[in-house]
């Protein structure tokens, strides 16, 4: 066997693959973008509109399902590539769009550009989303083929360069891989950024032979899914990572830990498995060398905490997903006993390209410590939300303002929440704080696994750092007691503060309590769940002291201190709307014909606020919640 | 919950077909328990007792897989299962208003089933689709958007699915016929 042969099977690889892909680009391409989220929006449907549009026209189009497009405030999304015209991005599709777009642009020859986000590369007739602000900061690297590749056709990955790093890697000794991604300073992105390449040296160090490669996409923090997107747009991509991985430091099988609840993922990585075996890309004789590794998925099951690597190697085992003190590091003693490299999707996704185009290559985007993209799922109160993927040390403030567009409605802003559950809320203040691992755990956040949410001038930092902790208290796996019973005490007192009960006092027992969770835990959850408490005792202390002190929620969303009141001036007897919005029939019509609130049975739904037309504007929140004197006269 | 007619045996059976297919194994018994509840779409206590006695594993270490993994449930799904979700994206814009709403109408708690086991309701974070806030999965399909009179339109829909109306909420028709939710207003016709 020649040291060339891997290279040669490439090439013929290649050359298939790129046989196939160009065949396909020769005619007109319907992307629909069918990731979890599209789906939820109508995508499937979007797409069966598409079919049957095309099928009545009799047109001779392509309609491909691809993974996230990134774009998901504009779901449902599908990109339209027509020889002649650059490929088009649609966004807000509905049937009658997609009729109106078969017809125009697919059947006769108008691109709608009306209707079009914009397009994908640069021509002369339509701007792309690099000429948005948006685009100026992101720099799209392991999300590059995310949205615009069929992810069940291999071949699609394989003429984008796929599997070119391992085709490279094989002809060159293991340890040229690892010093690559040592040199490259390649941190994990699961959310602690531990150097990778030191971990897979240590693994090597063990000197054992059985090792084992494990994926870590047990995303469990709500309101992340940049993992999810990424196995679910790219998964060849993590896989030829992984094959890399184990290549480096001589493992034989590896397993990708996927959450049971990403059944979408978890079909996608199935099909991709299936189809590198088929390939010669995985599997024994890798490439027909002497490299043999498999890859297998395990499902987890929906506990947080197996985020953290000894738990979820303790729940591969088949036991309760309870974390171990380390040493000893999984690098010398993880799964089975065995030592095992255990990453984070991304960690795993950044590994071809660095293979590819090396480490000085890598080390020019982002920070000098923090060299790379961060790639964050960003949420909340934004106009634009989605996947977006920005160089290491872009600060908060650009990937709010200019990459996510702004606040919604043109509301106040005033924090950020980063990181989940283990993050911290960070005000306006912090917001020039650059994105990367050192500083933002510096200002008191993480990096985390990179949920970023964006709260407005409507929502209470109380009420939020209480809904992290009541998240963090279920998950708590109950090993140490400050992480069992601190955070149920945390929890109670805030719960408390919510109906407005608590002193001065209790704010300093909550602060000692969350210093002692922090400093008494053994794993990273307890460790880091104070963090959402901490963070906003710091930096939001008026709002716990308004609620403490005045019985007052100043954003009006703590249910116990505030009540809905409809002001008679402003309310119109015409209008029955809010009647009939509630659900518990607490508003009735008055002699005069003005309708009123009967608070005893007001569940403060919300609901009759959203109801009551713009242009009456008449039901308010009052907090802390006293009626007006010229009506407490009637109150019951 | 009481099992119902016929579905000791199914049980059973199920178990065992699962069993025979598997090593046996600790390292098993997750994805044992993953397939079995695929099956019977929750975790009887006689499954739990009978996957023990086939890997030679204590019930109580069973149990503890079950209840600290949030996939596993041990109340059987209803005949439409509806999940809310609370993921943070949801929570801030009132998710917990909406579980509170089902709460109300079916007159259970989150991770209950109603006893005719007409209707399961869950917790879930999170969905994947923060942007369509606060959502609803009913039955695989998912909602967004949804407000407390949606809450009711959604119920009512599932009413009409059922072929007959719910006694305990007939009641409520007629006062969401004057809501401007169009899916309301149709089934509330269609009765």
């Amino acid at each position: 066997m020649s040291e060339s042969d891997s290279q040669a099977i490439y090439e013929k690889l290649y050359e298939e693959a790129k046989k196939k892909i160009d065949a396909k680009e020769n005619k007109a391409q319907v992307l629909v973008g069918t990731a979890t989220c599209g789906v939820s929006a109508g995508a499937l449907k979007i797409k069966e509109d598409f079919e049957r549009e095309i099928k009545e026209k009799d047109l001779d189009v392509d309609v491909v399902e691809v993974g996230c497009i990134g774009h998901c405030y504009a779901e449902p999304l599908a990109v339209i590539a027509k020889p002649g015209h650059p490929a088009v991005c649609y966004g807000y599709l509905d049937d009658g769009l997609v009729h109106r777009l078969v017809e125009d642009f697919l059947a006769g020859d108008d691109p709608s550009y009306e209707y079009a986000l914009a397009a994908l590369e640069r021509n002369d007739v339509f701007p792309t989303f690099e000429d948005f602000p948006r685009g100026q900061y992101e720099h799209k690297l392991i999300l590059e083929n995310c949205g615009f590749i069929d992810v069940r056709d291999i071949n699609n990955y394989i003429a984008r360069d796929g599997y070119k790093a391992l085709s490279k890697a094989l002809e060159k000794e293991p340890s040229a891989v690892l010093e690559e991604v040592k040199a490259a300073n390649l941190r994990g992105r699961g959310g602690a950024g531990f150097p990778a390449g030191i971990k897979w040296e240590a693994c090597i160090k063990s000197g054992q032979d059985e090792k084992y490669v494990i994926c870590n996409a047990d995303e469990g923090d709500p309101g992340a899914f940049m993992d999810r997107s990424i196995l679910e747009s790219d998964p060849h991509l993590v896989i030829e990572g992984m094959i890399l991985c184990a290549y480096a430091i001589g493992a034989q099988k590896g397993y990708l830990y996927i959450r049971a609840e990403y059944p979408r993922a978890v079909g996608h990585v199935q099909e991709a498995l299936d189809q590198a075996r088929a390939k010669g890309l995985l599997g024994e004789s890798i490439m027909d060398t002497e490299f043999s590794f498999d890859l297998e998925i395990f499902q987890g099951s929906g506990a947080f905490v197996c985020g953290e690597a000894t738990a979820l190697v303790n729940s591969m085992e088949g036991n309760m997903g309870m974390p171990e003190s380390r040493p000893p590091r999984l690098a010398s003693q993880g799964f089975r006993g065995k030592p095992t490299v255990l990453n984070n999707v991304k960690t795993f996704a950044y590994v071809p390209y660095i293979i590819n185009r090396g480490a000085d290559w890598f080390k020019e985007i982002g920070t000098k410590d923090n060299p790379g993209t961060a790639v964050f799922s960003l949420v909340g109160k934004v106009n634009n939300t989605g996947l977006v993927e920005v160089p290491m040390g872009t600060t908060l403030r650009e990937l709010v303002f200019d990459v996510g567009d702004g606040l919604r409605d043109n509301k106040e802003f005033k924090a950020v929440q980063i990181g989940g559950p283990s993050g911290g809320c960070l005000p306006e203040s912090a917001l020039d704080v650059p994105i990367d691992f050192d500083s933002l755990h510096e200002a008191g956040a993480i990096m985390g696994s990179g949920g970023l949410v964006v709260l407005d001038e409507n929502d209470c930092m109380v009420s939020v750092s209480r809904y992290f902790l009541e998240f963090t208290q279920h998950e708590s796996c109950g090993k140490c007691t400050f992480c069992r019973l601190g955070t149920k005490h945390m929890l109670d007192i805030l719960n408390g503060i919510t109906r407005g009960k608590g002193d001065a006092e209790t704010l300093e027992l909550l602060k000692e309590l969350a210093e002692d969770v922090r400093d008494g835990s053994l794993c990273n959850l307890g460790k880091t769940a104070p963090n959402p408490v901490l963070t906003t005792l710091e930096y939001f202390m008026d709002e716990y002291k308004a609620h403490i002190e005045e019985g007052r929620c100043p954003a009006g969303v703590c249910r116990e201190l505030i009540l809905y009141y409809i002001e008679p001036p402003k309310c119109s007897k015409l209008c029955n709307v809010c009647v009939g919005s509630c659900p518990t029939e607490a508003i009735f019509t008055r002699d005069d014909g003005l309708k009123e609130i009967d608070q005893e049975k007001c569940v403060k739904c919300d609901n009759c606020l959203k109801a009551c037309p713009p242009e009456y504007n008449a039901i308010v929140k009052l907090s802390p919640p006293v009626l007006p004197p010229e009506k407490e006269k009637t109150a019951k | 919950m009481q099992l119902m007619e016929g579905e000791k045996e199914q049980i059973i059976s199920c178990v065992d077909e699962v069993l025979s297919n598997s090593t046996k194994e600790k390292e098993d018994l997750i994805p044992i328990l993953q397939k079995v509840q695929a099956r019977l779409g929750y975790l009887p206590a006689l499954a739990m007792e009978k996957i023990a006695e086939g890997t030679d594993v204590p019930t109580v270490d069973v149990y503890g897989l079950a209840t600290f993994y949030n996939q596993f449930r041990l109340n059987p799904p209803g005949d439409h299962e509806v999940k809310v979700c609370l993921g943070t994206a949801c929570y801030m814009v009132g998710g917990d208003i909406t579980l509170e709403s089902f709460e109300r109408r079916m007159e259970i708690n989150e991770g209950e089933t109603t006893s005719d086991r007409r209707y399961s309701l869950e917790r879930v974070a999170c969905v994947g689709c923060c942007t369509m806030a606060p959502v609803v999965v009913v039955d695989d399909e998912v909602e967004g958007k949804v407000t407390p009179t949606r809450v009711d339109g959604i119920m009512l829909e599932l009413e009409g699915k059922n072929g007959k109306s719910g006694d305990n909420n007939s009641s409520n028709a007629g006062q969401n016929t004057g809501s401007k939710d169009d899916p309301t207003k149709e089934v509330g016709e269609q009765k």
